[in-house]
């Protein structure tokens, strides 16, 4: 910042039009792909789509009731509750165990810390497609290792156990793989975070008899509090977005109603039942809940960027 | 950390166990790509492939599907990337090198773009690319992507850009060239590092891009890498599954990630918890 004397500053501030110019090209992409698509679906939300517009006829405009319709309607409910909880929970489980691997990471020698982060870049690295394919096949019925593994312990009878099939046991595979492949970025992001944590103020807390948690607590929450705010943030909107990993999933298990998050939802509402009206009021509730998320992270990066 | 020798002990073994729990679905994947479906078969898993066999890997790209799904994906991606850095580097110029009405707006609106759900307006953008036509197309699903990618581009472009000194440019300045000039022959050798990070984030994005690629290319001549994979899986709804098939199919899609993945790790943490953000 310091950089920056008031003199350059003044003669950067003058009026031109090249800059309007370099963001033009940006600017008219993210109105077609985003722009466009989110006007026809805040005006379409407000349309009633039925039988008679899969024969050609002109939507109607029925102002809220499609919202309305949301309200009374148990299954969205059931869907928005389902989706929420398990975006809460897989978030907190990755921040706090990548936090926890990032101190790992911290406590152990050069050569088991490299060990460590090679392993957890192979996790995050790969795409979520693959990644999902893999956990559907560790979790095979039958030749599955983790029913194989789980066999192996006396008096735990896992031999055909089909995970997929019930929403329980469904929704438990779909969390742990998004914790496998989030809590690596997690991990680096606190670890880089943690060399912002002074060695002396550590040691002299040792000295006054601070413990380790205590250490944790009073010396290294406050200074990367922000960090921790960015990547709970983060990992609260990444999992509200699962819907590759849930249609996958479901390829493998069950297509029912009880084994779908927002995004399938939306997905069958629109593509296969062409009830687009609804479909557009549900994404609408989904940015809204994401807007709501990304506005507290922007803030949090800002005030992160100011700090620096 | 205080330096008890057992303490250091567990803590290694700890790290140890996490790191192999951690590498084991990426292990698991790679083995069974390598044994032959009679092992796989077996009800005992088998923890190491005795006898490699690339009969897997020769068996899952035997039909023209997957040459068709590469080919469709490398085109993508290609068009994707060059697009998104020419655009996103125009744009992250002017927010780095200029003050002007509306940067600051500018800046909050890309970082909340990047974060919309593509599951938040996937009808929306079918129904469009749909009337017009552009359905199963590699145009109709790269207006879709560039819009996607664009402004996370930007936002990392604009600290590399910031990281070079305007100074630089100026010296030069002095020295005769216009500033087109220096920019072109001082700034941007020096941004190198800058679009190749930004590049392959962008490569990362398309290649691995599966929601939106589900809904915009539903015909299987159109499917994209993951969409084929997916194939797979769907398959194996129906009939006795060739995992060694599948397994070998997932790392022909995760490989060159991997491998990309690796050259740009640091820079994507950064960008996205604000370390590449400086001036």
């Amino acid at each position: 910042m310091s950089a920056h004397t008031p003199v350059q500053r003044s003669r950067r501030r003058r009026r031109s039009a090249v800059p309007y110019a370099l963001v033009v090209p940006a600017l008219v992409a993210l109105l077609l792909g985003l722009g466009y698509p989110l006007v026809w679906q805040i005006t379409t939300s407000f349309k009633k789509f039925g039988l008679a517009q899969q024969f050609g006829k002109p939507p109607e405009w029925v102002g809220l009731a499609n919202f309305s319709a949301l309200v009374d309607d148990t299954t969205f409910w059931g869907v928005l509750v389902r989706s929420l909880v398990f975006c809460v929970v897989t978030a907190v489980v990755t921040v706090v165990l990548g936090v926890l691997i990032a101190q790992l990471m911290k406590a152990v020698g050069r050569v088991t810390r490299l060990v460590l982060q090679l392993s957890m870049l192979l996790a995050w690295a790969m795409p979520v497609a693959a990644a999902t394919t893999v956990f559907i096949w560790l979790v095979d019925r039958r030749r599955g290792v983790v029913n194989y593994l789980l066999d192996l312990i006396p008096g735990v009878h896992m031999n055909r156990f089909d995970w997929l099939a019930r929403p329980g046991t469904f929704f438990l595979v779909a969390s742990v793989l998004i914790v496998w492949m989030s809590v690596p970025f997690v991990s680096f992001a606190v670890y880089a975070g943690l060399s912002q944590v002074s060695g002396e103020v550590m040691e002299a807390a040792e000295l006054d008899g601070a413990n380790g948690w205590q250490r944790f607590w009073y010396v290294t929450v406050p200074v990367l509090r922000t960090v921790f705010a960015i990547v709970l943030l983060l990992q609260l909107i990444w999992d509200l977005r699962v819907f590759a990993q849930i249609t996958l999933l479901q390829d493998a298990g069950s297509r029912a109603g009880d084994f779908d998050l927002l995004g399938t939802y939306v997905y069958k509402l629109g593509a296969a039942a062409n009830d687009y009206g609804m479909a557009s009021a549900v994404s609408i509730v989904v940015l809204l809940v994401t807007l709501a998320l990304s506005w507290v992270y922007v803030r949090e990066l800002i005030k992160e960027d100011r700090a620096r | 950390m205080n330096g008890s020798k057992t303490g250091r002990t567990v803590r290694t073994v700890v790290a140890l166990a996490v790191a192999a729990l951690w590498l084991f679905p990426v292990y698991w994947m790679v083995s069974s790509a390598f044994m032959s479906t009679a092992v796989l078969r077996q009800l005992t898993p088998h923890f190491f492939p005795e006898r490699f066999t690339t009969a897997n890997f020769r068996g899952a790209v035997a039909d023209g599907a997957f040459f068709r799904a590469l080919v469709m994906s490398v085109t993508i991606t290609l068009v994707v990337v060059a697009v998104c850095l020419v655009f996103a580097f125009l744009a992250a110029v002017a927010i780095s090198r200029f003050r002007f009405r509306g940067r600051t707006s500018l800046v909050l609106a890309l970082l909340l773009i990047q974060m919309l759900p593509a599951e938040g307006l996937f009808i929306a953008q079918y129904k469009m690319i749909s009337s017009v036509g552009l359905l199963n197309t590699v145009l109709g699903v790269t207006i879709i992507y560039v819009a996607a990618v664009v402004p996370f581009t930007v936002w990392m472009l604009r600290g590399f850009v910031a990281g070079v000194p305007a100074e630089l440019e100026e010296a030069a300045m002095v020295d005769g060239l216009s500033r087109f000039q220096a920019f072109l022959r001082i700034t941007f050798p020096l941004l190198a590092p800058g679009l190749v990070a930004s590049g392959v984030f962008a490569f990362l994005q398309a290649w691995n891009e599966f929601t939106v690629a589900v809904v915009l290319l539903p015909a299987e001549k159109a499917q994209t890498l993951p969409l084929w994979l997916r194939g797979f899986v769907q398959a194996s709804a129906t009939r006795e599954t060739d995992w060694g098939q599948v397994m070998a199919a997932s790392a022909i899609v995760a490989i060159p990630v991997i491998v990309f993945f690796v050259v740009v790790q640091g820079r994507m943490t950064s960008g996205l918890v604000g370390g590449a953000v400086k001036g």
